[in-house]
C-alpha cells in the first residue's frame, strides 16, 4: 500500500428537503484507483462537490497530504493538486490545445507579452508523455472527444496535481479510445498518482481500479478491493437488493402493423423501410453516426422528410412538425434529455404535462389545475419517481429520474407509438430495471415501441426484432432468436445480410 | 430523503423585493409626513402605472429569453394615433380600439421578424425603437398633437385624469393589466409555454408546441400594453408628444429584474414585476419628497437597482 493522499471522513451534506450526503468515507491512496459507485442520485457528484469547494459541507473531515483541508472553490483545489475532469469537458473548442492547457496561467514575459515558445514546449512534452501524436497548436475543436479528454488529463498533470478525479470518463468514448484512456491511468498508477474514477460501468471497474467506494442513497455503504467483489455483488451493494433477471422479456399476442415507414429519407437517412406492430417491441442497433436518431427524428418530424413516406394504421400521413407526429399518436423521447426533453428550470409537473397540455386544459386555454395535480402524482407514483414533490424543478432530480419524467411527459400524450432513444443512457442499474419493466408494461398494453440503443445486451434483451442500421440504411433485420452479438455487430460495420 | 422545512431565513430571501419596498416606504414616511397619506400614495401608484403596464408586456418577453426595446417609441405612435384620431372627433371607443390596434400590429410583426426571420430579438426590437420613432415623427411632423377642446376629448381625458371609486382611471388600468397578465402565466396554456420557451427552446418544439406562435404573441401582447400606456400619457396630457417614451423600455427592464424575472428566460413572475414597478416609483416619489434634486435623482436610482440585483446574485 503506498501512502494515502486524501482522505474524507464523515462527510455530510444536505439540501433544502434532501439529505443529500450521510457520513460518506473516501480515501485515495498514491499508486492506486479508486473507483466510486452507486445508482444515480446516489451522491457521487455531490461528493466531488463538496471535496472541491463548490459546496460547503456540513459535517465531517478532509484530510489532504496529511493535513487537515477546506477547499473554498475549484480553483482553490485544483492549485493543491486535485483536478476533477468532468463528464463535460470545460474546454474551448476555437483555442489551441496548449492555449486550453494554460488557460488562465499564462507564463507572461516583463512586458506582459506571453512567452508563446515555452508555453508551446511545455504542452508539447505533456502531450508526448501521454502518448499524443499532436501538435499542441492545434486548435481543440479538431480533436475527437477522447484526445480533448486527455487534454484535459494533460492539464491536470500540468498542476503537478496528485489526486485526478474523473467522472464518467468513457461514457463518450469509442472502445479504442477507452483503451487509450486505460493505458494512460495505468502509467499515472505506477507514476503513484492517485485516481479517483467515477463510472456505471462494472466492467470497467474491474478492469482498471484497484479499490471500489460504494454509495447508496447519500450513505456510505462498503470500501473493499475490487478483487474481492464480483459483479453481482456489487450490484447487490449498489442497490441495496437482489437484481433478478436484468430483462424481463414477457410474450404478447402481436397485432397489426401500426407505423410503417415507406422508403423514407432524410438528412443522413437513405430509403428505410421499417415496420412496427402494435405490442412489439423493435430494436434498432447501430454505431455512433449510423443514422437512427436522425431516422427517429425525421419519424418525429423534428427533421425535415426529404423522401418516402410515413403510414400510421395502413393510412398515409404527413408529419412535418413534432406537434404533427404527436397529433397521430407518435411520441419520441430523445437521448439527449437535457437538450431535447426536459426544462431543466420548472417542476415536474410542469414538464410531464407540457406536451399533453391540451388534455388538461379548455379549449379556450385555462388549465384545469386538479386535474393535472392527479394525473402527475399517479405517474409518480406508478412510475416510482422519486422526488419531494411534484412542484420540485426537474434539474435537481438525478438522471434516472429525469429520464422517468422524460417517459412520463411522451406518455401523456397517449401515444400509439412510443420512440425511446437510448432510454438508460446515464441511468443507475436499479433505475433501467424499473425503465424496462414500464416499457413492457406498455408492450402489454398494445403499444408500438421502437428502442434505440448502443447497450448491446439491452437490446438483444429486451426487442422482439432488431434492426441494424448502418450510414443511414438498414443493413440486417433478424428476430429475437435468430440475433446474437456478433451478427448484429457485423451489419453494424456494413456488412449486409 | 428527508423533507425538511423551509427555513425562515430563505423565505425572507425569496420575498426580498417585498420587503425592501415595505422598508422603503417605513423609512421614508419616517422622514416626511406627507410621504405616507392617501393621497400620496394613490398619486405613486398613478405615477407607476405607465411603466407597470409596460413592464407587464416585458416581463412576458423577457421570460420567453427575449427582450422588447420598441415599447418606447411604440407608445409613441399609438398615443400619437389615438390623439390625432380624438382631434378628428372620432368616438372614444374607435380611437382606443385603432390605437391598441396598432400596437398589436407593430408588436406582431417584430415578432415575425424574431420567430421567423430567426433575427435576435434585442437587434429586431432595436431596429423597431429605430423605425417607429421615425414613423411617429414622420406622422406627427414632429410637433405635438392635441386631442382639442371637444367633447370626445373631454371623455378621452377620462383614461388619464378620471377617477373611480375614488381610485385614478390609471390605477384601475393597471391592477386589471397586472391581473390578467396573473391569470394567463399561471392558468392558461400559453402562460405554461411561455415558461417552457424560455426555459428550453428545442424541448418545447420538441413537445409539439408551436413556438414562432408563442413568440409572435408576446410581442404583440407587449405592442398592446405599449399602447395602452401611450394611451395614458396622452389622455393625461391632452396631447401625444412625438418623442414620448424614449427610454421607457430601461425602466420597464428595470422592474422586471428588480421583480427577479431572469434575464435568461424561464424564471420569473408577474407579482414580482409589480413589486419592481412599485419600487421604482416609490423611490422616484420619495426622492422628490425629499427634496433631492433631479439629477442626483437618477444616480440614487440606478445605485437602488444595482444593490436589488447583486442581492439576488448572492442570494442564488
Amino acid at each position: 500500500m503506498g501512502n494515502e493522499l486524501l482522505k474524507l471522513e464523515g462527510i455530510e451534506k444536505s439540501f433544502p428537503g434532501v439529505k443529500a450526503l450521510d457520513g460518506v468515507n473516501l480515501t485515495v491512496t498514491a499508486g492506486r484507483v479508486m473507483a466510486l459507485v452507486g445508482e444515480n442520485g446516489a451522491g457521487k457528484s455531490t461528493l466531488m462537490k463538496v471535496l472541491t469547494g463548490i459546496y460547503k459541507r456540513d459535517a465531517g473531515t478532509m484530510t489532504y497530504l496529511g493535513k487537515k483541508v477546506t477547499f473554498k472553490g475549484p480553483a482553490q483545489s485544483q492549485k493543491a493538486g486535485i483536478s476533477i475532469i468532468h463528464q463535460e469537458l470545460n474546454l474551448l473548442p476555437e483555442l489551441s490545445i496548449a492555449e486550453n492547457i494554460f488557460l488562465g496561467r499564462e507564463q507572461v514575459g516583463s512586458l506582459g507579452n506571453i512567452l508563446w515558445n515555452r508555453m508551446y514546449t511545455e504542452a508539447d512534452n505533456l502531450l508526448k508523455r501521454l502518448g499524443i501524436s499532436r501538435s499542441s497548436k492545434t486548435r481543440l475543436g479538431e480533436l475527437g472527444i477522447g484526445e480533448q479528454q486527455m487534454v484535459e488529463i494533460a492539464k491536470a498533470l500540468s498542476f503537478e496535481s496528485r489526486v485526478i478525479i474523473m467522472d464518467e470518463p468513457t461514457d463518450a468514448l469509442t472502445d479504442t479510445e477507452t483503451q487509450a484512456l486505460f493505458t494512460v491511468i495505468n502509467e499515472l498508477r505506477d507514476a503513484d498518482y492517485g485516481v479517483v474514477y467515477i463510472s456505471h460501468r462494472l466492467k470497467e471497474i474491474f478492469d482498471i481500479c484497484d479499490d471500489v467506494t460504494i454509495l447508496r442513497d447519500g450513505k456510505f455503504i462498503a470500501e473493499m478491493p475490487v478483487a474481492e467483489l464480483t459483479e453481482e455483488t456489487m450490484i447487490e451493494l449498489m442497490v441495496g437488493r437482489k437484481l433478478e433477471e436484468q430483462y424481463p422479456r414477457i410474450a404478447v399476442a402481436k397485432g397489426n402493423v401500426q407505423l410503417k415507414t415507406d422508403n423514407l429519407s432524410a438528412d443522413g437517412v437513405n430509403e428505410v423501410c421499417l415496420e412496427v406492430c402494435e405490442g412489439e417491441i423493435v430494436g434498432v442497433a447501430g454505431l455512433m453516426g449510423a443514422g437512427r436518431t436522425e431516422l427517429m427524428k425525421a419519424i418525429f418530424g423534428a427533421n425535415p422528410v426529404t423522401g418516402g413516406c410515413i403510414i400510421i394504421n395502413g393510412k398515409k400521413v404527413h408529419i412535418s412538425t413534432p406537434k404533427d407526429a404527436l397529433e397521430a399518436g407518435i411520441a419520441f423521447i430523445s437521448e439527449d434529455r437535457k437538450a431535447d426533453g426536459l426544462i431543466l428550470g420548472l417542476s415536474v409537473k410542469e414538464n410531464m404535462t407540457l406536451a399533453a397540455l391540451k388534455h388538461f386544459s379548455h379549449a379556450a386555454g385555462q388549465v384545469y389545475h386538479a386535474k393535472e395535480r392527479d394525473a402527475v402524482n399517479q405517474y409518480i407514483e406508478t412510475f416510482n419517481i422519486k422526488t419531494p414533490s411534484r412542484k420540485q424543478a426537474v434539474g435537481n432530480l438525478s438522471g434516472g429520474n429525469q429520464q422517468k419524467v422524460a417517459i412520463a411527459k411522451g406518455l401523456m400524450t397517449r401515444p400509439k407509438v412510443l420512440i425511446l432513444d437510448e432510454p438508460t443512457r446515464g441511468v443507475d442499474v436499479g433505475a433501467k430495471k424499473e425503465i424496462y419493466q414500464l416499457i413492457n408494461t406498455f408492450k402489454k398494453e398494445g403499444m408500438s415501441i421502437i428502442l434505440v440503443s448502443s447497450d448491446m445486451p439491452e437490446i438483444l434483451g429486451m426487442s422482439d426484432r432488431i434492426v441494424v442500421m448502418h450510414e443511414g440504411r438498414i443493413s440486417g433485420e433478424f428476430t429475437a432468436a435468430e440475433a446474437d452479438q456478433e451478427t448484429i455487430m457485423a451489419c453494424a460495420v456494413g456488412k449486409t445480410r | 430523503m428527508t423533507i425538511q422545512k423551509k427555513s425562515l431565513s430563505t423565505r425572507l430571501i425569496e420575498q426580498k423585493t417585498l420587503i425592501a419596498l415595505l422598508a422603503m416606504i417605513l423609512v421614508v414616511s419616517l422622514l416626511n409626513p406627507n410621504f405616507f397619506t392617501t393621497g400620496n400614495i394613490l398619486n405613486i401608484l398613478r405615477q407607476t402605472a405607465v411603466n407597470a403596464v409596460i413592464a407587464v408586456g416585458m416581463t412576458m418577453v423577457i421570460l420567453t429569453a427575449g427582450i422588447d426595446l420598441s415599447v418606447g417609441s411604440i407608445l409613441a405612435l399609438c398615443g400619437a394615433i389615438g390623439a390625432s384620431l380624438i382631434a378628428a372627433e372620432l368616438p372614444v371607443a374607435v380611437a382606443v380600439g385603432t390605437s391598441l390596434a396598432a400596437g398589436a400590429i407593430v408588436g406582431g410583426v417584430t415578432g415575425i421578424i424574431i420567430a421567423k426571420g430567426k433575427v435576435q430579438a434585442f437587434i429586431a426590437t432595436l431596429v423597431a425603437m429605430t423605425l417607429v420613432r421615425g414613423l411617429t415623427l414622420v406622422y406627427t411632423d414632429g410637433r405635438p398633437i392635441s386631442t382639442g377642446f371637444t367633447d370626445v376629448a373631454d371623455s378621452f381625458a377620462v383614461i388619464g385624469t378620471g377617477y373611480l371609486f375614488g381610485v385614478p382611471v390609471p390605477v384601475w388600468i393597471m391592477a386589471v393589466t397586472f391581473l390578467g397578465a396573473w391569470y394567463l402565466l399561471n392558468h392558461t396554456r400559453l402562460g405554461r409555454y411561455i415558461y417552457a420557451l424560455g426555459g428550453n427552446e428545442t424541448a418545447t418544439r420538441l413537445s409539439g408546441i408551436n413556438v414562432d406562435r408563442i413568440k409572435i404573441y408576446v410581442y404583440a401582447i407587449s405592442g398592446v400594453l405599449s399602447a395602452l400606456a401611450g394611451l395614458i400619457v396622452t389622455s393625461r396630457l391632452s396631447s401625444a408628444q412625438p418623442t414620448a417614451g424614449a427610454g421607457y423600455e430601461l425602466d420597464a427592464i428595470a422592474a422586471v429584474v428588480l421583480g427577479g424575472t431572469s434575464l435568461m428566460g424561464g424564471k420569473g413572475t408577474i407579482i414580482g414585476t409589480l413589486l419592481g414597478a412599485l419600487i421604482i416609483g416609490f423611490l422616484n416619489n420619495a426622492l422628490n419628497l425629499l427634496d433631492v434634486s433631479s439629477y442626483y435623482q437618477m444616480i440614487a436610482k440606478a445605485l437602488v437597482i444595482l444593490l436589488a440585483v447583486l442581492i439576488d446574485t448572492k442570494s442564488k
